[in-house]
């Protein structure tokens, strides 16, 4: 370590990001607190009303169903990311040049911006002239186009998974990967010699080793779903009826579309909330299984 | 190995061999339509039932892209200054900050750091309501450097976690031989040790790339002025920009301009990609 007379030379350096975190994190985090207590417009005046926007949503339907909604979406979305994903780690976690391509690409959807990814999809699904509709009906999946998103929010839903499993399943895999390789060919050589087969060695030594990262990755997935915007707002915009709004896009309707922005806070907190102790629930789950 | 094993091996192999050009097939499916439908003669991509191939090469739907409203280069424009910025700004913070943790003595360190990265733990979408009265009242709201500041709040934690990993694993005998010779702390982080963090510094901007040009709906919420737009708030907005109807041809011309950074940014760099993920994952 540096040594130098004072203590106060290090805490030079660190300043500049504890003001920038204090002015654009810290600060915006305290004043959203304080705006979820007002009846807060943009041009108006503010008003202190002490709880009534936490009562107002306890009462709209809409809030709930947005709620429900962004719940049903990562109860479906995150076993098929962590299941798809594994499966895909697996078979691309050798060293051949093909399996590394494939793992290359696999990935590269990561990378595109979530607006490109939902307006390419989009497209494919859209009912005359998408493409992936018609290569659905020339594989003889379905006999006719599907008009994915319209009066049907099931539907919609699953064109929604659909496009954000292409577009982040590489995301798990590539950290899936990582984990598989670091488990030392002893303890598999091991158990091939023990007789145990492929499937085997993979549920009861390679999965249970992989027990963290599975963990993280289930974490920062549901995390991810649980924020979902981009998505519906460009595929499904909410339609039909609201049936697939999420809860970050009701908040967005309520602060920018209505200016309604102390219950825009006051929604925000309460998804905040909900994200911030999932996330202390599986921190838990994740220390108390390494104790053992 | 016994006869029968070979064969299986062989067998096996060319069964993941199969399954990995299947999966390849399917990932690059969405990505190369759009490449192909980009280059479509004008009206084409409308065409009801739609084809795979376009009929000729034309690069019109380019053409109408970069005329449309602004212009194409205004909203490049927007889009890279806005990542420069936030390149900028995550790597200046992020080194000091790293340099300070890892290379000091401060009291209450691990306070402090707990400060600076709680942002890890609070979404930022749920910030963008005070945000936005903050900045209309600074009068930074459509603004580059406006947006280019919540682009930089949001990578800031990641980046200080990685850079201070990054500076803590410089060998101190570097930093003893240096302090010997008399340098000040300043010298020191510029000559010793800048220059054996550049990986680090390299991550950073890569992930502050991605996440400032993709990012959208702080774009979409913070540049409401047209000539503002962002790439990607721009080409939603174009959807139905087009005598109210959607030229899907033209707009998969704007997705793929999208995409060209990410993608070779992606591929060159992918080393410093995958490390940096496993940083900011094991943690």
């Amino acid at each position: 370590m540096y040594s130098t007379k004072s203590k106060y030379v290090g805490l030079l350096y660190i300043t500049p990001a504890l003001l920038f975190v204090a002015a654009f994190t810290l600060y915006p985090l305290g004043q959203l607190f304080w705006m979820s207590l007002h009846n807060w417009s943009l041009l108006g005046g503010t008003r202190l009303i002490g709880v009534g926007n936490y009562v107002r949503a306890y009462q709209d339907p809409i809030f709930w169903s947005a709620l429900f909604f962004t719940f049903k979406y990562t109860l479906y979305l995150t076993p098929i990311l962590m299941i798809l994903g594994y499966l895909i780690a697996l078979l691309t976690s050798g060293t051949s040049r093909l399996v590394k391509l494939a793992r290359a690409i696999v990935f590269i959807p990561v990378v595109i911006g979530i607006g490109s990814s939902s307006l390419l999809w989009v497209w494919l699904f859209q009912p005359q002239i998408g493409l992936f509709n018609r290569l659905l009906v020339d594989l003889q999946v379905i006999p006719k186009p599907l008009v994915w998103f319209g009066a049907d929010a099931t539907l919609g839903l699953w064109g929604v998974i659909i496009s954000i499993t292409w577009k982040v399943v590489g995301f798990g895999m590539i950290l899936f990967v990582v984990g598989i390789q670091s488990i030392p060919t002893e303890i598999i050589e091991g158990a091939k010699l023990d007789g145990a087969s492929y499937w085997q060695r993979v549920r009861k030594i390679i999965v249970p080793l992989n027990y963290r990262i599975i963990l993280l990755v289930t974490l920062v997935s549901a995390i991810g779903s649980m924020l979902a915007f981009e998505q519906f707002y460009i595929m499904t915009t909410g339609a039909p009826e609201n049936q697939t709004i999420t809860s970050v896009y009701w908040i967005y309707t309520n602060s920018f579309t209505y200016f309604k922005l102390g219950y825009g806070a006051t929604l925000s907190i309460i998804l905040m909330l909900i994200v911030v102790i999932g996330t202390a629930v599986q921190i838990t789950l994740t220390r108390r299984r390494s104790g053992e | 190995m016994s006869l029968l094993k070979k064969r299986r091996a062989g067998r096996n192999s060319y069964l993941i061999a199969a399954i990995c050009l299947a999966l390849v097939a399917v990932m690059l499916f969405p990505l190369v339509m759009s490449l192909l439908t980009s280059v479509k003669p004008p009206g084409e991509a409308a065409l009801w039932p739609p084809n795979y191939l376009p009929s000729r090469l034309s690069f019109s739907n380019y053409v109408e892209m970069y005329k449309y409203q602004a212009g194409l280069p205004l909203y490049l424009f927007n889009s890279f200054s806005v990542a420069f910025i936030t390149i900028g700004g995550c790597v200046i913070l992020a080194s000091l900050t790293g340099f300070g943790l890892a290379r000091f003595s401060i009291p209450y360190k691990e306070f402090f750091f707990l400060l600076l990265i709680c942002g890890m733990m609070i979404p930022y979408q749920t910030l963008l309501t005070p945000l936005y009265i903050m900045f209309s009242r600074l009068g930074i709201q459509n603004t580059r450097v406006g947006l280019a500041i919540v682009h930089t709040a949001i990578q800031l934690p990641f980046s200080i976690f990685l850079m201070r990993h990054s500076f803590e694993a410089v060998p101190s005998e570097l930093e003893e031989a240096a302090v010997i010779d008399g340098c000040n702390s300043f010298q020191l982080l510029w000559r010793i040790f800048l220059p054996s963090v550049v990986p680090g510094i390299v991550t950073v901007a890569l992930f502050a790339f991605l996440t400032s040009w993709n990012e959208f709906i702080g774009a979409l919420i913070f540049m409401n002025k047209e000539t503002m737009f962002t790439l990607p708030i721009m080409l939603v907005a174009s959807r139905t920009g087009y005598y109210g109807s959607t030229d899907w041809g033209i707009l998969q011309a704007g997705v793929v301009i999208s995409i060209i950074p990410c993608v070779p940014v992606y591929l060159l760099l992918q080393k410093y990609y995958v490390s940096g993920l496993m940083t900011g994952a094991v943690k």
